[in-house]
């Protein structure tokens, strides 16, 4: 019986991520229009664009092999998955423990990899542009990132996620300088794989300023209806993930009641709408960086990353 | 018995190369070498796998060869026994994709007569249990493989690569003799065991470690003495550059590993130092190198000196450990680094018979002039692209899994007593996690560039798929990297009893965790469940493709590129090997190899079209090979006088060194 | 309550060797003013908690002339400077910011290892306040070494100094005079500098501190 629960609870979380990240899109960009004194698309816009281009018929580049078409499919399934696994209302999950942090960023980087595959495809220069600049932006954020989990790792001793928050909750911790560090790291890093302002700008329509749009410009359809739901679940992921690990309050602990269950939805939904808040205060804020600006920007998080492993051991010392 | 066995196969393999001699060039005698290899190496593959897997007892034997108060000593252990299953099952695909890949081969008697005795010798460095038998065969696999790097003679680098590289290997043997020199002692203990019971002082072990780290260092590729190997890996043919980069490299490891953790004794902490910064430095600087290239092969041979370096971080982390007496620990990072050895052997053969296959299919190697295969080689793309991806490592492919591992080692790092250790290792483990994602890039634009987008020639545009046999060996290594990612703990068990010999200690056993999963220290610290990573990704796909083509729409129209309204150009317009490279060598590329762009304008009225220049300097050729290159030179010039002296001048040169030696004799002690 | 007050400093001492780095990754000269101002800040704030754990009142004061001085009189007069040279906009770098982050990386671990290996039985606060403060120096000092303008430089100067003052509260506590005559000396060296500044730049048309090694003959 509590099998059969457990599992209920993880296909609610798998369907809830997938249902909730078109929203989070949405609340963004109606901040940002709100903040710009613009009326903005309603929330629901999102959905309404995914519904639309899943109805429409794919026009594939004459020369577009296989791999062009499975790769929507490889990206999607890779971040859902990936999404499904960072704990979002209740932590320790039935399928929690079969990737760990470090397997989740491999996911998105199998992702990635696969998307900027795609990118080179059809043999066009904005592909190609698209995909290279990725790949750049990566070779840094991915060694910044798993310098966070690493500092976070070394803190609560594991690397498992739902460790992790159980961890954070608890009194043990204080008030760390590192845990600083790895948050201002995490959020750099999280802007920059999310393609957001000022890395790259998810809603410009001048080619050579993109890059994550540059690599999927060939898509339409269902095709693009997937990867956009992808990168809508990698924006959700990566909230979830600075809620679960910084602000881990309110998250129900595995095999609670369906009253803490509520709650810890409840929760789940202040934090993703405190997330989606500041990210569209901090994009209207600021402007977009030259592309081989990025580099110092995200070097600087693969520093803060460091210094956060170093500190440490100053504060492990006692 | 069984090494009666295994000696048996070896000989066998001795005499086909005697046979290959005999029979010269005919068809028939390139499938009898290859089919015989095929099956000696299966034969073999299965005695090692049988050893390791029943953990057996380890079997040695004496033969009176060699140097006659010696013998010629063989024993195989489970360590032993892990590398000659990793040296066999890549000679065994090696040899299935030979027996259709040898059809194309210009030249096939330069190559079969080297090729058997070539698995030989490095099955024979696995087995040998004396420093002379060791030694002499680490010579016979250098020389054998160093004769197929020159197989295709008549193409000027390849000469140049044979060069370099015998000078290379003849340092690396002179090293190792002195290390077992050292080992030995005054009194000439050459046999394995008794070096084991020798225990020699701190001062000789450090010297020993050193002079090992030179000796199979530079077998291995570690940075800065990997210069010969991208030159003489991608010089021979495919499936002989696939031995030499997956499997002669982990021979080299093996030497390694065989002095520095099992015939030293308890080491020092230090010497993790010296192997993890190697290390680090050789995955970081080989990947770099490996972006830079425009050659498929040499691309490959580059990032088999990044993989090196991931292991030598795993060994490094295992020294660390087992010389503060964690056990456990030493374990984990040991285990990782053995599987990435594993790993690594079958993934980059896999890519090198995919090179071989395209070189086969277009005659290319350079990407540049390649593109669009996956139109014309499907079965070759598909099967390239699962190595690509299991080098990247991604999962739930192998080569994931051993960095996983190692990245769980390095977490341990803080209960190291050391300070230096323990800000050393993670900043090692940031440079690990920097070549993971350099190594994604480096293998997105090997295989976008070679395989994607559109033929850039007529070559490329006219490819054909390569025959079943050498598919068949692409197959077979494709599914191992699957295999090995969604069932990791099979092997990680499999690699248990090594790490009791090495270490003392074993990791906890896998075979019983539910699900199958991999729990390399408790529960709550990690796990990691391939299968179920797989099964998810696999059916959340196809859920996916279902509603999408049920529910929706599942209409689809060709047209042309759209490429933002712009009317479709010729493929040169496409990203090519270098452009795609361009982000990441202006970001690291400025500071390792001094790399500038700068416009070749003509002068006005000169026709020539204007160029874009990269100028990349590799720094370490110019600090390391060219100055001893030239002090060489300069002093066999000086030397070289010596041939013109009259009779006179050559009495007093020997009446000279006499009276020096006499006067030494006669100030001595 | 133990607990917190030791977490509060370590993370204020921690804050200071972060800002150092944003001075380092700065570029533009009036950004870096304002990091330069933050870096007085989170020491006053530091020295604050220091003098509200220790019960020791007199380095409040330190703290008010670490705030008068160091957060506001100097980076204002120094916005002034160099919006009167007209250089506010002027981007600065000899080595790229890669490099010199990766340099800084190296210094703080040194200052770790050296702190933490020589001070082994100390109290635990003091001895993180003084690997800190030494980071915070060997920061100062490198940005003076990596610099061309001479405004960075200042500001490189001034960072050391405050180094020095985290490492002497950090230490239980100095006597107020000292602490005072530092402050009046540094305040008089600024004037000196800003005087020199200008001096500089009237004779060579810049402040780029290559124009007085050119000047000098050492470098062709």
């Amino acid at each position: 019986m509590a099998v059969i629960f457990d599992f209920a609870v993880q296909g609610a979380q798998m369907l809830m991520v997938l249902l909730l990240a078109p929203l989070l899109t949405g609340l963004v960009r109606k901040v940002k229009a709100r903040l710009l004194r613009r009326r903005g698309p309603p929330l629901i816009q999102p959905y309404r664009d995914l519904a639309r281009l899943l109805r429409k018929e794919v026009v594939l580049a004459d020369n577009a092999s296989w791999l062009f078409r499975v790769i929507p499919y490889v990206v999607f399934a890779a971040t859902w998955v990936a999404a499904a696994l960072v704990p979002t209302f209740q932590s320790g999950l039935l399928f929690s423990w079969s990737a760990d942090l470090i397997a989740i960023i491999a996911l998105l980087g199998s992702a990635r990899f696969f998307l900027a595959l795609a990118g080179l495809d059809v043999g066009t220069s904005f592909g190609g542009i698209g995909s290279s600049r990725e790949m750049m932006i990566a070779s840094l954020a991915e060694p910044a990132m798993l310098m966070t989990v690493f500092t976070l790792a070394l803190i609560a001793g594991s690397t498992q996620l739902s460790t992790v928050a159980a961890f954070m909750t608890s009194n043990e911790v204080g008030l760390r300088v590192s845990l600083g560090l790895a948050l201002f790291a995490l959020t750099m890093v999280a802007i920059a794989e999310n393609a957001r302002i000022p890395v790259d700008n998810p809603a410009t329509h001048l080619e050579l300023t993109m890059v994550h749009e540059a690599m999927v410009l060939e898509y339409s359809g269902r095709h693009l209806a997937l990867i956009d739901l992808s990168s809508e679940l990698k924006l959700l992921l990566y909230v979830s993930l600075i809620g679960c690990v910084f602000l881990p309050w309110g998250m129900a602990p595995s095999g609670a009641s369906v009253q803490a269950l509520a709650i810890g939805f409840a929760a789940y939904l202040v934090k993703l709408a405190i997330g989606a808040f500041l990210l569209a205060v901090f994009e209207t804020a600021i402007a977009k960086m030259r592309v081989f600006r990025v580099p110092e920007f995200l070097g600087a998080a693969l520093m803060l990353g460091l210094l956060a492993t170093l500190f440490l051991f100053v504060s492990r010392s006692l | 018995m069984m090494l009666t066995l295994a000696l048996s196969c070896i000989a066998g393999l001795l005499a086909l190369s005697v046979l290959a001699v005999a029979s010269g060039r005919s068809p028939v005698t390139m499938r009898i070498v290859y089919g015989a290899s095929l099956a000696a190496s299966l034969v073999l593959l299965i005695l090692a796998t049988t050893h390791l897997l029943g953990a057996q007892a380890p079997a040695s034997v004496t033969l009176p060869l060699g140097l006659p108060w010696v013998g010629a000593h063989f024993r195989i252990d489970v360590l032993g026994a892990f590398f000659l299953a990793v040296v066999d099952l890549g000679a065994a695909a090696a040899s299935l994709f030979a027996l259709g890949y040898g059809r194309h081969d210009q030249e096939p008697e330069r190559v079969l007569p080297f090729y058997p005795l070539f698995l030989a010798g490095m099955n024979l460095v696995v087995l040998a249990d004396d420093a002379f038998t060791f030694l002499v065969s680490w010579e016979f696999m250098s020389l054998t493989s160093w004769g197929l790097v020159i197989a295709h003679h008549r193409v000027s680098d390849n000469l140049r690569a044979g060069y370099v590289y015998l000078v290379m290997a003849s340092l690396g043997t002179l090293t190792l003799l002195l290390a077992f020199g050292l080992l030995a002692g005054p009194e000439g203990n050459y046999t394995f065991a008794q070096i084991r019971d020798g225990h020699p002082s701190p001062a000789v072990g450090a010297l020993v470690l050193i002079l090992v780290l030179i000796g199979a260092g530079s077998k291995a590729g570690l940075v800065p003495l990997h210069a010969w190997l991208p030159l003489a890996h991608p010089a021979a043919p495919s499936h002989v550059s696939a031995l030499m980069s997956g499997v002669m490299t982990k021979v080299a490891v093996y030497g390694f590993v065989r002095v520095v953790l099992d015939l030293l004794g308890p080491p020092m902490w230090w010497w993790s130092v010296v192997v993890l910064t190697l290390g680090g430095i050789t995955c970081v600087m080989g990947v770099l190198y490996a972006l830079m290239q425009n050659d498929l092969k040499r691309l490959l041979a580059y990032s088999t000196v990044e993989n090196i370096g991931v292991i030598f971080i795993g060994l490094g982390l295992a020294l660390a450990f087992k010389a503060y007496g964690m056990t456990a620990a030493a374990a984990l990072a040991l285990t990782a680094g053995l599987l990435h050895v594993f790993n690594h052997s079958v993934f980059k053969s896999l890519l090198f018979f995919g090179s071989g296959a395209v070189l086969t299919a277009t005659g290319e190697r350079d990407m540049e002039r390649l593109g669009g295969l996956i139109h014309r080689m499907p079965q070759t793309a598909f099967v390239f692209l699962v190595g690509c991806a299991a080098i990247s490592a991604l999962p739930p492919l192998n080569g994931f899994i051993s960095e996983w591992l190692t990245f769980q080692a390095i977490l341990l790092s803080p209960e190291l007593p050391s300070w230096g250790l323990k800000f050393l290792v993670p900043a090692v483990g940031a440079l690990l996690a920097m070549s993971a994602a350099l190594a994604a890039a480096c293998f997105v634009k090997a295989f976008g560039v070679t395989f994607l987008g559109r033929p850039r020639t007529p070559a490329a545009e006219q490819a054909h798929e390569v025959d079943t046999l050498s598919l068949a060996a692409m197959f077979c290594l494709a599914t191992i990297c699957l295999a090995v990612g969604i069932l990791p703990g099979l092997f990680m068990d499999a690699l248990a009893p090594v790490a009791d010999l090495l270490v003392g200690d074993r990791m906890p056993m896998q075979r019983g965790v539910e699900w199958l999963s991999i729990v390399p220290i408790t529960d709550s610290r990690s796990s990691y469940n391939g299968l179920l990573v797989f099964v998810f990704t696999l059916l959340s796909g196809s859920l996916a493709a279902f509603a999408i083509h049920r529910l929706a729409s599942d209409k689809l129209r060709r047209a042309p590129a759209w490429d933002c309204g712009y009317p479709d150009a010729s493929p040169a317009t496409q990203y090519t090997a270098d452009s795609f490279a361009q982000p990441i060598r202006r970001v690291f590329g400025t500071l390792v190899f001094r790399a500038r762009e700068h416009g070749d304008m003509p002068a006005p009225g000169d026709m020539r079209p204007a160029r874009l220049v990269v100028d990349l300097r590799d720094l370490i050729w110019e600090a390391l090979y060219a100055p001893a290159a030239t002090a060489v030179t300069n002093v066999s010039e000086r030397l070289n006088r010596l041939q013109f002296l009259t009779i006179r001048q050559y009495l007093s040169l020997v009446f000279g060194a006499l009276i020096t030696l006499l006067l030494v004799l006669a100030i001595w002690p | 309550m133990r607990g917190l007050s030791f977490d509060v400093a370590h993370l204020l001492a921690g804050g200071l060797v972060l800002v150092s780095f944003m001075q380092l990754y700065q570029d533009r000269l009036s950004a870096l003013l304002n990091m330069f101002a933050l870096h007085a800040l989170v020491l006053t704030l530091s020295v604050a908690w220091q003098a509200y754990i220790q019960d020791a009142p007199h380095l409040y004061v330190t703290a008010l002339i670490a705030l008068v001085f160091k957060a506001i009189v100097i980076p204002i007069a120094l916005h002034r400077i160099i919006v009167r040279l007209g250089i506010h906009r002027e981007i600065d770098k000899v080595v790229g910011v890669g490099a010199t982050m990766l340099l800084g990386m190296g210094l703080v671990a040194l200052s770790m290892v050296v702190m933490l290996r020589v001070t082994a039985d100390a109290d635990p606060l003091a001895r993180e306040d003084l690997a800190f403060a030494l980071a915070v120096v060997l920061l100062g000092l490198l940005m003076m070494v990596t610099r061309r303008n001479a405004v960075s430089q200042v500001v490189g100067f001034m960072s050391i100094e405050n180094g020095l003052v985290l490492a002497a509260t950090g230490a239980k506590g100095m006597p107020l005079v000292v602490e005072i005559s530092i402050a009046f000396s540094v305040l008089i060296a600024f004037i000196v500098i800003g005087i020199f500044l200008f001096r500089i730049r009237e004779r060579f048309d810049t402040v780029d501190v290559q124009a007085l090694d050119r000047f000098r003959g050492e470098r062709s």
